[in-house]
């Protein structure tokens, strides 16, 4: 009986230690963004070690995130000061749960962004705080297979298909690489690009007899792509390790290729369908929870992540541009600049037909992100046909818009309640 | 039962046997260390390297990613508290589990199957999900951001083990053999002390592993529960997932040495048994 | 102390422990799988099980079950009686075996990856060989075996170790004199496994098998690395209800459908190998 009295002893001993030792002195910055070890790092080094006081930066994946997130709201007290997540993650919480940082008199250029940011209320809920984009990425081993006539930065879709032919005839393999890994982000290639280049839509247009093309034009692409593409997630490793030559992805997860063989690869803009060059941004904000412990110093930081030097330093850790107005220096790494070049292309080009974010989806946006995984899923993989997928995924991307009410965002035209699927 | 000496000649039988024998365990061997090999040349390349192909099939003893995590900031104290975790939860998983594997072996009880089916379901069901109440419940009462509640969670996932584990070996040792104890002057506890004791000390050993290697392995509840006292699991492969290979490699390796340096710690423990139960 | 009272004091702090840390938090998940807003309702369990992925992860966890469990069961079984009757380098050849116990599943996938993929080991060390003229894509949606073959190969490797050391532990206490006994009698080594060894080895078995068969069930991360989104397993459909979808109703009513699976199985593995009160030895 005495070992293990001294045992319990020696135990309870031990928890009183610990405890005395989680004393709170830094400002926790909990984030879902800036998760790769070298970025998070640089974030800890060089973005945020310039803001007094310190602060504890913690990037997690979004499981742990959201739950950690969620109980403190739940048990009514917490320690996260500042959050940091996509438009996406901030739109799936209750907006009652976030701070009202309109008294902060920040904001970013782009209005469009700042109405986001309110997420269906007349408030701020989250700053606006950083953004991204998706671009094509090529080895330039792979330029010489281009089709003739084609403009690498005015590629159409068919000439990328004509491309990616020509390439797997050449080399006798499948080089187009595409991220439809569990992590992958193909979701936003449909949303994005795909359907508004084909449809000049996103919801409306989900079954419409261009969405049947679109999708055959994805599936011609798909047979010149690189199979083992289920399990990309990131295309930087594919680039690197010469299993796909032209890909597609965000533009945080083309960096590292270029910031380690900056003179192998080339950064270039989406391609355009019959209905324009479909692109969409990548927005990351700002929120304080209502639960925040020091709220004064979580309004410091959020106010300190706005200035345009920050802006600039975080742009170099993490590959996200600044929404605030910045001089943008020129001694920016390899993969900003080509990937801000391509960006920068995109939105000029003459057929440009931008995109927004999904709004007004709350809770509902895995769901709707869930259908155009599973209607890939389906026609793609599984080799169901597209007309009956459709019809069927339909319902319930129908069922998502009547429910939650959203109405219609760019491309698609407006709408007077909730978005309809014609 | 009848003897089967149909071998022409036994001598070279047996010879044939100790070849196969001997071969068996060096692929064995050859099966669970080349891929931890792989693992290795990996961690010690380039990030060029690891990025090349054909892969080569020696270390270069690059040392670089290494040396990106040595000066990655407090890997020193999420490596403390990792070790704190883990080892209050080998203790309180032992100290908790194994009353209960006694009695399951030694008793007939109301409600045992009832109890077992219980001990079984807290492995059956995922912890992701049952980490928001508990989550919930911390902060409330105050465990939240401890070691100490990191590991009581820890242990949940770890008794199992210790109850299923030392479950099995008490019923490998004869009631008999205590019963004798008692005849000759032993309490129960005495008994239990002086004969069972020593005898099941390497099984016991053996589910104290497992309960530091599945704490030493969790990756949710740390990343949940502990902020300021995050766990080297939380700390560096929350990240991982997503970082270029070659620090994914480096930060996977650096994981793997711990356990492997505890497990061989540990190990005279586990397997001195042959020297106690052949007597 | 009371006889009869003993085996419940025993078991009482595991009980409390549980209760506290276990059943508290279950019975909050498990009541959001019969709700909808304030509502009791099945609603929940028909809707996943109703989604098309819900067959399709259900098939390919049981067959990853069905085909590395009873491959690790025959392993560790061999291991172990392999590890018994060596003399020298046991301690050094046990220890090697049991070294994947230490890694986790994560590092695990990334270690298999790194195998299996295009530009991997296997790839490499076959054009070496000269076997083929360029890499192979063993991990592709064009040849869905190979990928079921390279998760259970990781599977078998990463998880053989946990059942080899319950069963060495309990190898450990059958006394040698049985062996001594067969072997007066005759019995060839096949015999005194089939005989000896296996009948007293019985708990340690049904142990063994009972925690692997419900860990199977929960397979994910492995799966997740090598099988990309080519092989659902119902744990990954938990997670992308709960973290992607948010929808914690749904992910709580799948969780616990796994949990009813694992019961069954359990249970049936108890009665085949029912272990007698006490030992028999």
């Amino acid at each position: 009986m005495t070992l293990i009295s001294k045992l319990s002893g020696a135990v309870s001993g031990l928890a009183i230690l610990c405890a005395a030792t989680a004393a709170q002195a830094e400002v926790l910055f909990w984030s879902t963004q800036a998760r790769p070890v070298e970025e998070a790092q640089a974030m800890r080094d060089t973005v945020l070690s310039g803001f007094d006081g310190g602060v504890d930066y913690q990037p997690n994946e979004d499981g742990p995130w959201l739950t950690r997130i969620k109980a403190e709201l739940e048990a009514g007290q917490g320690s996260i000061e500042v959050m940091g997540a996509l438009h996406g993650n901030f739109s799936a919480m209750n907006p009652d749960d976030l701070q009202d940082l309109g008294d902060l008199g920040l904001s970013s250029v782009s209005d469009t962004f700042n109405s986001l940011a309110m997420l269906g209320t007349d408030q701020m809920q989250y700053i606006p705080w950083m953004q991204a984009s998706y671009i094509m990425a090529a080895n330039k081993e792979a330029l010489q297979y281009l089709p003739e006539g084609a403009d690498i930065n005015a590629l159409t879709y068919d000439q990328l298909i004509a491309w990616t032919a020509n390439v797997e005839e050449a080399t006798g393999e499948k080089k187009f690489g595409f991220p439809a890994g569990p992590k992958g982000l193909k979701h936003r290639f449909f949303q994005g690009y795909l359907y508004p280049s084909y449809t000049d839509g996103v919801v409306r247009t989900f079954a419409s007899p261009e969405a049947v093309t679109a999708w055959e034009k994805f599936s011609e692409l798909w047979s010149h792509t690189n199979p083992a593409s289920t399990n990309f997630s990131f295309m930087q490793e594919q680039l690197l390790s010469g299993d796909a030559w032209i890909v597609f992805d965000h533009t945080s997860r083309l960096a590292q290729a270029f910031n380690e063989r900056p003179d192998d690869f080339v950064a270039f803009p989406a391609p355009a369908g019959p209905t324009g060059r479909g692109f969409m941004p990548v927005l990351a904000g700002l929120a304080i929870p209502r639960t925040a412990p020091d709220m004064d110093a979580a309004k410091a930081l959020v106010g300190y992540m706005m200035q345009p030097e920050t802006q600039i330093a975080t742009l170099r850790a993490t590959n996200f541009f600044p929404v605030v107005d910045v001089e943008l220096p020129d001694d920016l790494p390899p993969s900003v600049r080509a990937a801000g070049d391509a960006v920068a292309k995109m939105s000029a080009a003459p057929d440009a037909n931008p995109g927004l974010l999904p709004a007004g989806l709350g809770d509902r946006g895995g769901d709707f992100d869930r259908v155009f995984v599973d209607t890939f899923e389906r026609i793609i993989l599984a080799g169901q046909p597209i007309d009956a997928v459709l019809e069927d995924q339909k319902k319930t991307l129908a069922r998502i818009m009547e429910e939650t009410g959203a109405p219609c965002w760019a491309p698609d035209a407006a709408s007077e309640g909730p978005c309809p699927v014609e | 039962m009848t003897a089967v000496t149909t071998d022409a000649n036994p001598q070279d039988a047996r010879k044939a046997g100790r070849i196969v024998y001997l071969a068996a365990v060096v692929l064995l061997c050859a099966w669970v260390l080349v891929p931890l090999y792989f693992l290795l040349i990996n961690t010690l390349s380039s990030p060029e390297a690891v990025n090349s192909f054909p892969k080569s099939f020696f270390p270069a003893f690059d040392l670089g990613s290494l040396t990106f995590f040595a000066n990655f900031g407090g890997m020193l104290s999420a490596l403390k508290n990792s070790i704190i975790v883990a080892a209050l939860t080998m203790v309180l998983s032992i100290l908790i589990g194994a009353p209960a594997g006694y009695a399951l072996s030694r008793f007939d009880f109301r409600g045992k199957e009832l109890f077992r089916l219980l001990i079984l379901l807290t492995r059956a069901f995922p912890l992701p999900l049952l980490a928001l109440p508990l989550a919930v419940l911390f902060i409330r009462t105050g465990l939240d951001d401890t070691a100490l509640g990191l590991a009581l969670v820890h242990t949940t996932l770890a008794i199992p083990f210790a109850v299923l584990i030392t479950f099995s070996l008490f019923s490998g040792i004869p009631i008999e053999l205590e019963e004798a104890a008692w005849t000759l002057g032993c309490t129960r506890l005495t008994a239990f002390t002086k004969v069972v004791l020593p005898l099941i000390l390497p099984g016991i050993t053996a589910s104290a592993i497992f309960a530091f290697v599945i704490s030493w392995n969790e990756v949710f509840a740390a990343a949940v529960l502990t902020i300021e006292n995050r766990t080297l699991t939380a700390f560096l492969l929350q990240t991982l997932g997503e970082a270029p290979l070659h620090l994914k490699f480096a930060g996977g390796f650096i994981l793997v040495v711990p356990a492997l340096i505890f497990i061989f710690a540990v190990r005279k423990y586990l397997f001195a048994m042959w020297g106690i139960a052949n007597r | 102390m009371n006889a009869r009272l003993l085996p419940y004091v025993l078991i009482l702090p595991v009980t409390l422990f549980l209760a506290v840390f276990f059943l508290y938090p279950f019975a909050l998940v498990a009541k959001q799988a019969f709700t909808q807003g304030a509502e009791f309702t099945f609603a929940n369990f028909r809707d996943v099980a109703s989604h098309w992925k819900f067959p399709i992860s259900l098939k390919n966890t049981m067959l990853l079950a069905a085909a590395v469990v009873p491959v690790q069961l025959a392993l560790a079984l061999l291991m172990a009686t392999m590890v018994n009757r060596m003399k020298k380098g046991r301690d050094l050849v046990l220890y090697v075996w049991t070294i994947p116990l230490g890694i986790s599943d994560l590092a695990a996938g990334i270690i298999w990856l790194a195998i299996f993929e295009q530009s991997g080991f296997l790839n490499s060390m076959m054009s070496g060989l000269g076997l083929v003229d360029q890499p192979v894509n063993f991990l592709s949606y064009q040849n869905p075996m190979m990928v079921f073959v390279a998760i259970a190969l990781a599977e078998i490797w990463r998880a053989t170790a946990i059942m080899l050391v319950i069963l060495v532990a309990g190898i450990g206490l059958i006394p040698k004199e049985y062996y001594e006994a067969a072997e007066v009698f005759g019995a060839s080594p096949w015999q005194r496994f089939l005989r000896v060894t296996l009948p007293l080895l019985r708990p340690s078995l049904q142990t063994a098998l009972i925690l692997r068969v419900v860990l199977a069930f929960e397979v994910f991360a492995v799966v997740a690395a090598l099988g990309g989104t080519l092989f659902p397993v119902l744990m990954g459909e938990i997670y992308s209800y709960q973290f992607d979808l948010q929808n914690g109703n749904a992910a709580a009513a799948l969780a616990l459908i796994v949990l009813g699976i694992s019961i069954v199985f359990t249970l049936v593995i108890l009665r085949a190998l029912r272990v007698p009160k006490g030992a028999t030895i």
